[in-house]
C-alpha cells in the first residue's frame, strides 16, 4: 500500500535554562494509507511531542524541529519546510489530530455542529449550509444518535464518549489522509473505549485513513495497532509488527515495560495468593446511601443517588477491590467509609463501634486509624510545605511534639523507599511516583489500621505503578493493614485483591472473592466490563 | 429560572429595609439636628419645636422609620398647616431642606448620573479589553510594558487626580474643551457628549486599568487551553482563533466584573459628579449628608441598592445567557 506519511530523523529541541533538550531524538518511520502505528511510552517518553511535531503545533512554542515530515506520499509536502499559512492549510485538511481529554478539547462556548462546520469551511470554503450539513452527517457517521438535533449541543450537554466521538466527527468533515490520535481513550471507561477503538478501526476500513496511535497502554496498541513503536526518553527502542513486538520483544526496555504492565490473564503474585485466612470484619457497612441535590429546573430539584444502598464488610487483613466505571460511586463510598462525607442513611461499623451519628469528637479519634491515599500524588500534596512536614503535620495536629513528628517522618521515609535525608525538600523535585510514596508514608504516620486506596496509582506509568504496588503489598504486611483499593483498571484490581467489590451506577453489583470474580463472573455486568478491556497480544 | 428571580427579588426587599433601617439608625445617633440648619440664624425655641413638629422629629425614630416605610408602600399624607398634600406610593417623602419631594429630587439627577456612568462603562470596556488584547498578544515586549505601566498608573491616581490633570490640560493648556456643563442628551446629543467626554475618560482610566489586566490574564489563559490548540490543529486561521474562540473564553468573566465593582463605579462616579459640578446624584449625597437631610439620604440609599442589586442581577441573566453551562437558581 502506499505511504501517506514517512518520518526521518525527527528530532524536537527544547532550550531550557540548563542547555538543550531533546525530547525526540532521531525518530523515523513510515505509515501506509489505512493502517495504523502504536506509538507507546512512558511519560515522558517523547511520544506526544511526536504527534505535535507531525502537525507543525510547536511553532510558536520556542522548540526546535529537525528531520523530515512527508505527508501524502513522494510528491507530497513536507510539513517542516512549510510557512504558517502552508502548514495551516495542511492541518485537518491532510493531517488530523485528536487528544486525550475530551471534555477540554472542545469550545465550550460553541454548538458542536458550528464547530465542525467552522473547520470544514476553513479547509473547504463551503458556504452555511452545506458545512452544517457536513456537520450533521460526520457526526451521524460516527454514530451520534439523532445527530441532526444533537449538532446544537454544546459540549457541556455531551458525555465524554460522545465528545470524542464528536471529536473524531471533526477530524472526518475534511476527509485526512492521517488521524494522529493522543491517547484518545485513555480518559474514558472501558467500556466507551472499547466502542471508540471499534470506530476507528471502522473508519480506517472505510476511509483508507492511516492513525497513529499514541498511547501508554499497549493492551490498546495490541488491539488496536499493526505495527508497534517503542520510545524511551526521545528514541526508538524498538519497532516491528505489533505481535512480534509484544510476544516477544527485543530489548530490555520492551520486556520490562511489558512485564510492569498488570494482566488479567497472568498468574497472580505468589505473596499474595499465600495470605492467611482473612479475619473478622474491621468495617462493616450496611444500606449505606448518599444523595446528592442538584439544581432542576423550576421549583422542582432532582436528587442523584450516587451510591445506592450498598451493604458489605471489609475483613481485617484483606484487600477489598472496589471497581467500577466512571460515576459508579467508587469515590463517594471510599470517602464515607472513612468519614470524610456523611451518609444520607445507612450504617458504617468500625471495629465494633457504630460510626456513623457519632459526636465530631469521638470521630476525630476514630478517623485516625483510617486514612487515605489520593489519586493525584502531586496535587494532593501542598507545594508549599515540604515533604518532611507533608508526612509529619497529621502526627503534629494530633499533639505529637515537633522533635518527635520529623524523627518519624524521616523514619516513614526510609520505609517507603525515599531517601531520609530529602525531608525538607519540596513536593515539586520529586516525581510523581515518589510523591505518592509521601502519600502513602503521610497515610502511615498516623499507624492506622485501615488504608483506603483511591486510584492511587491511576496516575502513575506502568513501571512506578508496579514499584508502588509492590511498596502496598510490603507495608501492609508491616502494619497488619487492611486496604480498601479502588480502580477504575480492573487489570490492577486483580493482582492486588483479595475479594472484589463491582459497583454500577452506585449499586453494588458483585462481591466476591477474587479468582472467582474473573475466571466466572456472576453478574452480566462484570462479564461485560471484563470483556471489554483490550488483552495484551 | 423563575426560582433565581423570586430569591432576587427577595433578597433585595430584605437589603433595602436593612439598608434604610441603618440609615436611620446613624441618623438617629449622630447628634446633628436637621431643624437647627432649616431653621437658620436667630432661631428660638418655639420655631425650632414647630419645624421639629412639622418635619415630624417629634416623633421617636422607630414610628419615623416606619412612616418613612408606610410612605413607600402605601403613600401618605402630609399636612402643612391647613391644607393636606397626598404623596402617593411610593412616597419617599419630602426633603427636610428644600421642600420638594425626593422622588423627583432623584429623578431630576438621574439622568445625568446614568449618562457618566453608562458612557464611561462603554468606554472603559472597550479600551480595556483592547488594551488587555494587545498586551496579551505581545507579551513581555515592549507594548505590553507600556501598557502595564499605563495601567498601573491608572490604577493608581485617584480621580480627583486624573480628573484635575485632564481639566488642566484640555480646558487650560489647550484650550480644546470648554468646562464641562450637563447639557441633557434629548436636548442636545453632540453638546452632550462633548460636555461628558472629560467625566468619561477620568472614570475611564481608573476602570480600564481593571478590565486590562483582565482581559490579559484571561487571555492568556485562555490560549492555554486545550480547546484552543484543538483549532489550531485543525487549521482555523489565527484571526479566527483568536477572535472567535479565545477572546470568547477571556471576556466572559468581565461581566461578572462589572458587577462586582459596580458599586466601587458609584462611589467614583460621585467624585468625578462633584468634581466636574455635574448635577447628579453624587453632588446630592454629598449635599443632603452635609444637611443631615433625612428623607433625602434614605432615598438615594434605596437607590443605590436597587442600582447594585440589578447590575448584579443583569450581570447573572447576561452571563448564563452567554455561558449555557451556567444554570441560574
Amino acid at each position: 500500500m502506499s505511504v501517506v506519511l514517512s518520518v526521518r530523523d525527527l528530532s524536537v529541541e527544547y532550550s531550557t535554562g540548563e542547555g538543550a533538550f531533546r525530547a525526540v531524538d532521531g525518530v523515523s518511520f513510515d505509515l501506509a494509507a489505512g493502517a495504523a502505528l502504536g506509538v507507546v511510552g512512558e511519560s515522558g517518553s517523547g511520544k506526544s511531542t511526536t504527534a505535535l511535531a507531525l502537525l507543525g503545533l510547536h511553532r510558536t512554542t520556542g522548540a526546535r524541529v529537525t528531520g523530515r515530515i512527508l505527508l501524502g506520499g513522494p510528491d507530497g509536502v513536507e510539513v517542516n519546510g512549510l510557512d504558517g499559512e502552508g502548514v495551516r492549510r495542511v492541518r485537518g485538511r491532510r493531517i488530523a489530530m485528536i487528544f486525550q481529554d475530551p471534555m477540554t478539547a472542545l469550545d465550550p462556548y460553541y454548538r458542536i455542529g458550528d464547530q465542525i462546520a467552522e473547520v470544514h469551511r476553513a479547509h473547504s470554503g463551503a458556504d452555511r449550509r452545506a458545512a452544517w450539513a457536513r456537520a450533521v452527517e460526520v457526526l451521524d457517521r460516527v454514530g451520534i444518535p439523532d445527530a441532526a438535533r444533537r449538532a446544537r449541543a454544546r459540549p457541556h450537554e455531551f458525555s465524554g464518549g460522545m465528545r470524542q466521538r464528536a471529536l473524531i466527527a471533526m477530524a472526518l468533515a475534511c476527509e485526512p489522509e492521517v488521524l494522529v490520535a493522543d491517547e484518545p481513550t485513555s480518559a474514558l471507561d472501558v467500556t466507551v473505549q472499547a466502542q471508540i477503538l471499534d470506530l476507528l478501526d471502522e473508519l480506517r476500513a472505510d476511509t483508507g485513513m492511516a492513525l497513529l496511535l499514541v498511547t501508554h497502554d499497549l493492551g490498546v496498541v495490541s488491539r488496536s495497532a499493526d505495527e508497534v513503536l517503542v520510545m524511551h526518553r526521545g528514541r526508538v527502542v524498538e519497532q516491528g509488527p505489533v505481535r512480534e513486538v509484544l510476544r516477544a520483544p527485543a530489548r530490555p526496555y520492551t520486556r520490562a515495560l511489558l512485564d510492569a504492565v498488570p494482566r488479567l490473564d497472568a498468574p497472580r503474585h505468589a505473596r499474595r495468593d499465600a495470605r492467611r485466612d482473612p479475619g473478622e470484619p474491621l468495617l462493616t457497612v450496611t444500606g449505606l446511601t448518599r444523595e446528592f441535590r442538584r439544581p432542576g429546573r423550576g421549583l422542582r430539584r432532582e436528587t442523584t443517588r450516587a451510591v445506592d444502598a450498598v451493604s458489605l464488610d471489609v475483613r481485617r487483613g484483606e484487600t477489598l477491590g472496589v471497581v467500577g466505571e466512571s460515576g459508579s460511586g467508587k469515590t463517594t463510598l471510599v470517602r464515607m467509609m472513612v468519614g470524610l462525607l456523611p451518609p444520607t442513611s445507612g450504617r458504617i461499623v468500625f471495629d465494633g463501634e457504630t460510626v456513623t451519628g457519632l459526636p465530631e469528637k469521638r470521630l476525630r479519634q476514630v478517623r485516625r486509624e483510617m486514612q487515605m491515599v489520593f489519586q493525584d500524588p502531586v496535587s494532593s500534596l501542598n507545594p508549599r510545605r515540604t515533604v518532611g512536614d507533608a508526612i509529619a503535620d497529621p502526627l503534629r495536629v494530633r499533639g505529637v511534639p515537633d522533635g518527635e513528628a520529623r524523627r518519624t517522618a524521616r523514619e516513614l521515609m526510609e520505609r517507603v523507599g525515599l531517601e531520609p535525608a530529602r525531608h525538607d525538600r519540596y513536593p515539586h523535585e520529586f516525581s510523581g511516583g515518589q510523591c505518592q510514596r509521601v502519600g502513602i508514608a503521610r497515610a502511615l504516620a498516623l499507624r492506622p489500621r485501615l488504608l483506603v486506596c483511591d486510584e492511587a496509582v491511576s496516575a502513575l506509568d506502568v513501571s512506578t505503578q508496579a514499584q508502588i504496588l509492590d511498596l502496598l503489598g510490603d507495608v501492609q504486611e508491616d502494619y497488619g493493614l487492611t486496604i480498601v483499593f479502588v480502580s477504575h483498571d480492573l487489570a490492577v484490581i486483580r493482582q492486588v485483591s483479595d475479594r472484589v467489590a463491582v459497583l454500577r451506577g452506585g449499586a453494588l453489583v458483585e462481591l466476591a472473592e477474587v479468582e472467582e470474580l474473573y475466571a466466572a463472573p456472576a453478574h452480566e455486568y462484570t462479564r461485560s466490563l471484563l470483556a471489554a478491556v483490550p488483552a495484551l497480544a | 429560572m423563575t426560582r433565581y428571580l423570586l430569591r432576587r427579588l427577595g433578597s433585595l426587599l430584605v437589603l433595602l429595609v436593612v439598608m434604610t433601617a441603618v440609615v436611620y439608625g446613624i441618623f438617629y445617633a449622630i447628634p446633628a439636628d436637621p431643624a437647627v440648619l432649616v431653621c437658620g440664624k436667630g432661631c428660638d425655641g418655639g420655631q425650632l419645636a414647630s419645624i421639629h413638629h412639622k418635619l415630624g422629629l417629634d416623633q421617636p425614630i422607630t414610628t419615623q422609620y416606619w412612616h418613612f416605610l408606610e410612605g413607600l408602600v402605601a403613600g401618605r399624607d402630609y399636612s402643612s398647616g391647613p391644607d393636606v398634600s397626598h404623596c402617593a406610593a411610593p412616597c419617599l417623602g419630602y426633603s427636610f431642606q428644600t421642600d420638594l419631594p425626593v422622588l423627583s429630587l432623584i429623578a431630576q439627577r438621574l439622568p445625568v448620573s446614568l449618562s457618566l456612568t453608562a458612557g464611561a462603562l462603554v468606554l472603559w470596556t472597550v479600551t480595556g479589553v483592547a488594551l488587555g488584547l494587545v498586551s496579551a498578544l505581545r507579551e513581555r515586549r515592549l507594548t505590553d510594558r507600556l501598557i502595564t505601566v499605563f495601567v498601573l498608573g491608572g490604577l493608581g491616581t485617584p480621580v480627583f487626580v486624573s480628573g484635575l490633570l485632564l481639566l488642566m490640560v484640555f480646558c487650560g493648556w489647550l484650550r480644546w474643551l470648554d468646562f464641562p456643563v450637563y447639557v441633557p442628551l434629548t436636548e442636545d446629543p453632540a453638546g452632550w457628549a462633548r460636555n461628558l467626554v472629560l467625566p468619561w475618560l477620568t472614570l475611564t482610566i481608573l476602570q480600564s486599568a481593571i478590565f486590562t489586566r483582565l482581559t490579559h490574564t484571561g487571555m492568556l489563559e485562555t490560549l492555554s487551553e486545550d480547546h484552543i490548540r484543538t483549532v489550531r490543529a485543525y487549521g482555523l486561521p489565527e484571526r479566527r482563533v483568536i477572535g472567535r474562540h479565545a477572546l470568547r473564553g477571556a471576556l466572559t468573566p468581565l461581566i461578572s466584573i462589572n458587577a462586582v465593582e459596580f458599586g466601587a463605579v458609584l462611589v467614583n462616579a460621585m467624585l468625578t459628579e462633584t468634581l466636574f459640578g455635574l448635577p447628579g446624584i453624587g453632588q446630592l449625597i454629598v449635599q443632603s449628608s452635609n444637611n443631615v437631610d433625612l428623607p433625602v439620604v434614605a432615598g438615594l440609599t434605596l437607590t443605590a441598592g436597587l442600582a447594585v442589586v440589578l447590575a448584579n442581577t443583569a450581570a447573572d441573566l447576561l452571563y448564563a445567557a452567554v455561558d449555557r453551562r451556567v444554570v441560574l437558581t
